[in-house]
């Protein structure tokens, strides 16, 4: 099934590419992949999705954890979290429906970052169910471009272990 | 204190620190400055130099193999790294601790397709443990010291530091760390969770038909002692991987030598039938276990291993218990019970007299086979008093079945990775780490060639390595498996061979070639009366095959057996 895992790292060039060699090596499903910076200086984080059986999971993350860049992994599936992706889509708008478009956007609490005569550029941030409905609805209209962040996620409350564990899976 | 140095004899420096007596290597344009500053430091440091790059990571390992200590390489860029990466995929896939040093272009070349630039980071990453690109002067004294600590400490890999150019030229004051700075690496050792150790202490305790597979994590852990406390204490008979030999002496009454692909059938059957298995140290691969679904399908698991990533990769694991094997196992004994398993011993021994009776050495036969070459070795060198360095194939095999090994580290063979042209380099860098040892090279005549120019390094060293190749003409295993699968169609393996005696005596190392039994003896004596190296050609049947053997993907319990010796061929049990 799909799990949604955090990785820490350190800060260091080619470091994504350990990582990503070993998601190509070890064959396993990625599905989303983020990595930006994080409260500490030096440390980057990744956010991932990635599919697989039991035994696969734990591989992804044993596996992860053996890169000596990195001080963390952590499986965040089965705990309460805040999950954003961020998308930017520009859809075809011409006077008829731009209004409608306007709406839409309204309702799932998107904006629009972008406006020409014959297009809109609209910026929505949310779980992925929300920001997927608003892009089936807005197919209807013609998306000329889309850029999704893919997922980010944060444990709720107290969640947080930054710090390696024994074997690697916080 | 600090000194000014440049960043070539840093390098020289961290060795030093490191206590490396030997570098094998060969120089290049991108590692000149290295060589330069080698004068200052030869007479702690011996350059060892070879005739191909894959030769000195494989002496490299070799080195390490044999003593546990980290061996080091040193190439240059281009060409000279790429020509590491097989040596460099064997010590990883066999957790060897070595440390890598390349020549990288300077960098305002680095990126720009420069003369013999080629990517050693990249092209490296999958087959090391960690690696290194060096680009600034600062950043090498912590690289060098990581990169020796990250090689031998945890479970042991192979490290590469890439150093550009004009680095090695540039120069700064040098202080060596005496720590490093890893906040995602934390080798220190510690014993398996108590809860763990107490449920398999329970299921041990349990156990009717228990059986211990032992892997090199066991000599790696420097366990075999805690190892054999915990097998006389319970009775438990051991079998071991390919790299395990050695863990428990093979003349042991509870030893049952190799499992797997060509472990004794007996073996297979104890492994098949046992209803507690406890593997300590291996990695559990398809050499060992056949098909991962069949694999002791009456058995629950019990898996020792330093590395939590070993546990539950190739199969399901009933009790995963993870932690070092020798402080695991100082834990697990005391809440081992006495036991002496009588039925199940004396089942296994039931199945090891049909074994004996099918044994190739028990048949009388005029022609010389190998079994019988690897017999006589080990009663010429005093029982197996030596280190034998192994090629892979069929010797490899023969070698593991009929050369009953009673000291850990006596053996050195590529397991994992499987690397033909292995052994003579291997043995060169197992002679400089243990000079007062009786090395000896067994090889197949297809393997040794592929590195036989490192003879050269054989003799500019002045090392007593003793050869013994195993000529059947043939690349013999891949012969076997045409045989077996392929109706007979030898594609590409019937070998067109030099002579081995003149190959040796342009080296001025003295050489005979044996085809018949009864010279085996005298040719080994005359090889070990004499000071220096020697080879023996050893011409064999070339149709001579290996069993038992367990088919690709099938069941441990599907092997062809030996032949009784009423029967003319193998049999499919």
């Amino acid at each position: 099934m799909e799990h949604t895992m955090i990785a820490w790292m350190e800060d260091k060039p080619g470091v994504l590419n350990r990582v990503s060699s070993l998601f190509r090596r070890r064959n396993f499903n990625i599905e989303s992949l983020t990595v930006g910076h994080t409260e500490k200086a030096g440390i980057s984080r990744m956010t991932f999705v990635v599919n697989g059986d039991e035994r696969e999971l734990t591989q992804v993350q044993t596996q992860l954890f053996k890169l000596i860049n990195v001080t963390a992994v952590q499986d965040v599936t089965y705990q309460p979290t805040v999950v954003r992706e961020l998308v930017l889509i520009k859809v075809r708008a011409t006077g008829a429906n731009r209004a409608e478009i306007l709406q839409l956007a309204e309702i799932y609490r998107a904006s629009i970052v972008d406006v020409s005569l014959d297009c809109l550029v609209i910026q929505i941030t949310g779980p992925e169910d929300r920001v997927d409905s608003l892009i089936k609805l807005l197919e209807n209209f013609g998306i000329l471009e889309m850029v999704r962040t893919g997922r980010v996620a944060m444990v709720r409350g107290n969640g947080y272990h930054p710090e390696p564990t024994h074997n690697g899976i916080a | 204190m600090r000194q000014r140095k440049s960043g070539a004899q840093i390098v020289w420096e961290s060795m030093l620190h490191e206590g490396v007596d030997v570098v094998f290597g060969l120089p290049g344009g991108a590692t000149l400055p290295i060589y330069d500053a080698l004068a200052k430091y030869h007479y702690p440091i011996r350059h060892v130099l070879v005739t191909h790059e894959q030769g000195a990571a494989h002496m490299a390992d070799g080195y390490a193999r044999a003593s546990g200590r980290v061996g080091v390489c040193l190439a240059t860029s281009g060409p000279g790294a790429t020509n590491l990466v097989t040596g460099l995929a064997t010590a990883f896939m066999d957790s060897s601790p070595v440390v890598a040093i390349t020549g990288q272009v300077s960098t305002a070349l680095l990126g720009r397709d420069g003369f013999q630039e080629a990517d050693m980071q990249g092209v490296s990453l999958p087959v090391t443990k960690h690696n290194y690109l060096i680009t600034k002067i600062q950043d090498l004294p912590d690289a060098l010291k990581e990169a020796f600590y990250i090689a031998r400490t945890g479970r042991p890999g192979p490290v590469v530091v890439d150093i550009a150019k004009d680095v090695q030229q540039a120069e700064m004051e040098l202080e060596y760390p005496t720590s490093v700075n890893l906040p995602g690496y934390d080798p220190a050792l510690s014993a398996a969770d108590p809860k763990a150790i107490a449920r398999a202490a329970r299921l041990i305790n349990d156990a009717e038909r228990p059986v211990i597979i032992a892997g090199q994590g066991v000599l790696i852990a420097k366990a075999t002692a805690e190892l054999r406390q915990l097998v006389e204490k319970a009775n438990i008979p051991v079998a071991t991987s390919l790299l395990g030999i050695g863990t428990l002496p093979a003349t042991h009454p509870l030893s049952m030598g190799m499992g797997g692909m060509h472990g004794e059938a007996y073996t297979n059957y104890a492994i098949q039938e046992c209803d507690i298995l406890v593997a300590i140290g291996s990695r559990l691969d398809d050499r060992l276990t056949g098909a991962f679904s069949s694999f002791a399908p009456k058995a629950r698991i019990i898996h020792i291993d330093l590395d939590p990533a070993e546990v539950g990769k190739t199969m399901t694991i009933d009790t995963p218990v993870i932690g070092d094997a020798l402080l695991t196992l100082r834990e697990l004994i005391p809440l081992v019970e006495p036991k002496k398993h009588p039925d199940w011993l004396a089942q296994i021994a039931e199945w090891r007299g049909d074994t004996d009776r099918r044994d190739v050495l028990a048949r009388e036969a005029d022609e010389l086979v190998p079994p019988f070459i690897m017999r006589e070795l080990w009663y010429q060198t005093d029982e197996g008093n030596c280190i034998v360095v192994t090629d892979v194939g069929q010797h490899q095999m023969w070698e593991a079945q009929y050369f009953p090994h009673i000291h850990p580290r006596s053996l050195i063979t590529s397991g994992g990775l499987g690397t033909m042209g292995f052994a003579l380099p291997a043995a060169i860098g197992a002679q400089m780490s243990r000079p007062d040892e009786e090395v000896w090279v067994v090889a197949g005549d297809g393997g040794f060639q592929m590195t036989m120019p490192e003879l050269s390094t054989v003799v500019a060293e002045e090392l007593p390595i003793k050869i013994a190749i195993i000529n059947n003409g043939y690349l013999g295993m891949v012969r076997q498996w045409q045989d077996i699968f392929y109706e007979q169609r030898y594609a590409g393996t019937p070998l067109f061979n030099p002579d081995f005696v003149k190959i040796a005596d342009a080296y001025c190392i003295p050489a005979v070639t044996v085809s018949h039994k009864e010279d085996v003896d005298g040719a080994i004596q005359q090889a070990r009366a004499h000071k220096g190296p020697f080879l023996i050609n050893f011409k064999v049947d070339p149709f001579t095959n290996v069993y038992p053997m367990v088919a690709p993907g099938r069941s441990n319990a599907d092997m062809i057996r030996r032949p009784l010796p009423d029967m003319p061929n193998a049999e499919e049990a």
